[in-house]
């Protein structure tokens, strides 16, 4: 147990470099999602600014504070600053329970590489994603413009749509593992079967309908290509973001990208295996090679995230809404049910 | 003693956001002030150790419900509302009445638990309890309230459906 001074002191600078890590992460996101799409569509993205642009996030966030701030006349202030207030603290509260390794010893004091182990970990990260819906749906509602509030309307149906879906997905990991906390999950999933094939959820607990279900879930949670629709360019202008500039518009669009980067270290922890992967080497690297297994898995579904955005067209808002609730809805229950038989048949 | 403090702390936000949700005058910020008072109430039922209710609590009624609640007034498009004086019969029956039930309620507490606090723990509150209380020993009520909310929801599907399409439909069957 440590004394309270240094569980003060320990929990600080974690949560420093886990914020540190995660905005440059954000910046750098985005960074890749332009140049990735730029190669899709047969250009070079940015090249600017730095050896192959890799300094235009930071151009872009001076940019952004030194940019004129406007607050239309028409808008209902409170609300309209208090927007992506919301949205932004939801989506950067939801990293203090992911874990991103095992526990390490620095400077005597032993301590687990993620902010806090709750054991209800993963309800924590749904609650705080389901607030997030209060940023989107009260900047279209406070910005006083038609556009701003279709697409506020639209995310908010749509959120809460999928989020049932996404939930049902994820209760499948539950049973299989029996308990909330990320940590005792991934955990879980460590050793093989069949002498190689790893004991990843998605393979031995049979959830890979539930892993397809949570990743199409997840895109219409974080509003991205397919299920952009509440800021679909050609229709709402840029919907609820449409009177917002300058940082404002960057607080949403930060929020974006760490809901995305959540996301994406939910499905590594849940579904892949987490930090699982081969460990050698000197001891500097066995502390180091589990958090480049996660980084790794983590990367990978943002790229998956920048290539389906670079090859999908948008849905149509009924289609979107029949798919969640006559798709995946029937499929996430009739996963769950089954997972259920199976692991009462086993035990 | 920390957790003693913070109970008060939850406790005195979440009777300010009850207040400020009746003082609003616009539908909106009553919600809001809702959810503020759910979320409190999520704090409480964490510091007496019940942390799977209050996930639920925060998923389900600040997340869910009153999302809907926020969606459909700017559906409608709601404005302020109008001040109309209130009326007497609240002022003269609702308040005493109001006062009465606070005070027999304050008494029955005081009588019945003592004043101690509850400690951390005390309460059923891991999801493997209260998974088996549901399952097992309140496995009737549970399912009977599922029949309950099966009803409620047929309910809904009728009255927004159109009755005209419905009859157009029977007659061409």
């Amino acid at each position: 147990m440590l004394s309270i001074e240094t569980f003060v002191i320990v929990s600080v600078i974690k949560i420093v470099i886990a914020l540190f890590v995660l905005l440059t992460a954000v910046a750098y996101t985005v960074w890749l999602e332009r140049k990735v799409v730029g190669h899709i569509q047969n250009r070079w993205g940015p090249t600017r600014v730095g050896p192959f642009g890799l300094l235009q996030p930071l151009a872009d966030g001076i940019k952004f504070l030194f940019k004129e701030d406007l607050t239309p006349p028409h808008v209902y202030k409170p609300l309209y600053i208090a927007a992506p207030m919301i949205a932004l603290v939801c989506a950067l509260t939801s990293i203090s329970v992911i874990p991103v390794g095992n526990w390490v010893t620095v400077a005597g004091v032993h301590t687990p590489l993620q902010i806090t182990d709750l054991n209800i970990g993963l309800l924590l990260i749904l609650g705080i994603t389901s607030m997030g819906v209060y940023g989107v749906a009260l900047a279209g509602w406070s910005s006083n413009n038609k556009y701003s509030l279709l697409g506020g309307l639209r995310a908010s149906a749509q959120m809460v749509s999928y989020e049932v879906s996404l939930g049902l997905s994820l209760v499948g990991v539950l049973i299989v593992a029996g308990s909330f906390s990320l940590r005792d999950i991934v955990e879980a999933q460590g050793g093989h079967f069949w002498g190689f094939i790893p004991k990843w959820n998605i393979f031995y607990g049979g959830q890979i309908v539930a892993f397809f279900i949570y990743l199409i879930s997840a895109y219409a949670e974080t509003n991205r290509v397919p299920f952009d629709l509440p800021e679909a360019e050609s229709e709402l202008v840029a919907g609820y973001h449409t009177e917002y500039s300058a940082m404002k518009f960057a607080m949403f669009f930060m929020a974006e990208y760490a809901n995305m980067i959540t996301v994406a270290c939910v499905a590594s922890l849940l579904f892949l295996g987490g930090w699982h992967g081969p460990v050698f080497g000197p001891p500097i690297l066995q502390a180091l090679l589990p958090i480049f297994w996660f980084v790794l898995r983590v990367f990978a579904f943002l790229f998956i995230y920048i290539w389906v955005r670079g090859t999908l067209p948008r849905f149509r808002y009924d289609q979107l809404m029949a798919f969640g609730w006559k798709v995946l809805l029937p499929l996430a229950i009739a996963n769950l049910v089954i997972t259920a038989l199976v692991v009462t048949l086993r035990s | 003693m920390i957790h003693l403090i913070l109970f008060l702390i939850f406790g005195a936000i979440c009777v300010a956001g009850a207040v400020n949700l009746l003082a609003q005058r616009h539908p909106i910020n009553s919600a809001l002030s809702l959810v503020v008072v759910m979320g409190s109430l999520a704090g409480e039922y964490l510091l007496l150790g019940a942390e799977f209710v209050a996930a639920i609590q925060v998923i389900i009624y600040a997340g869910a419900i009153m999302v809907l609640f926020v969606f459909v007034i700017m559906l409608l498009n709601a404005g302020a509302e109008e001040d109309t004086g209130g009326s007497r019969v609240a002022l003269l029956f609702g308040v005493p009445g109001m006062l009465i039930g606070t005070v027999l309620m304050a008494w029955v507490l005081l009588e019945r638990s003592g004043t101690q606090a509850v400690s951390m723990g005390a309460l059923p509150g891991p999801p493997k309890t209260i998974g088996w209380l549901l399952f097992h020993d309140f496995l009737l009520p549970f399912e009977v309230t599922s029949v309950l909310v099966l009803i409620a929801i047929m309910g809904a599907v009728v009255l927004a459906s159109h009755p005209e399409s419905v009859q157009q439909r029977n007659k061409e069957s």
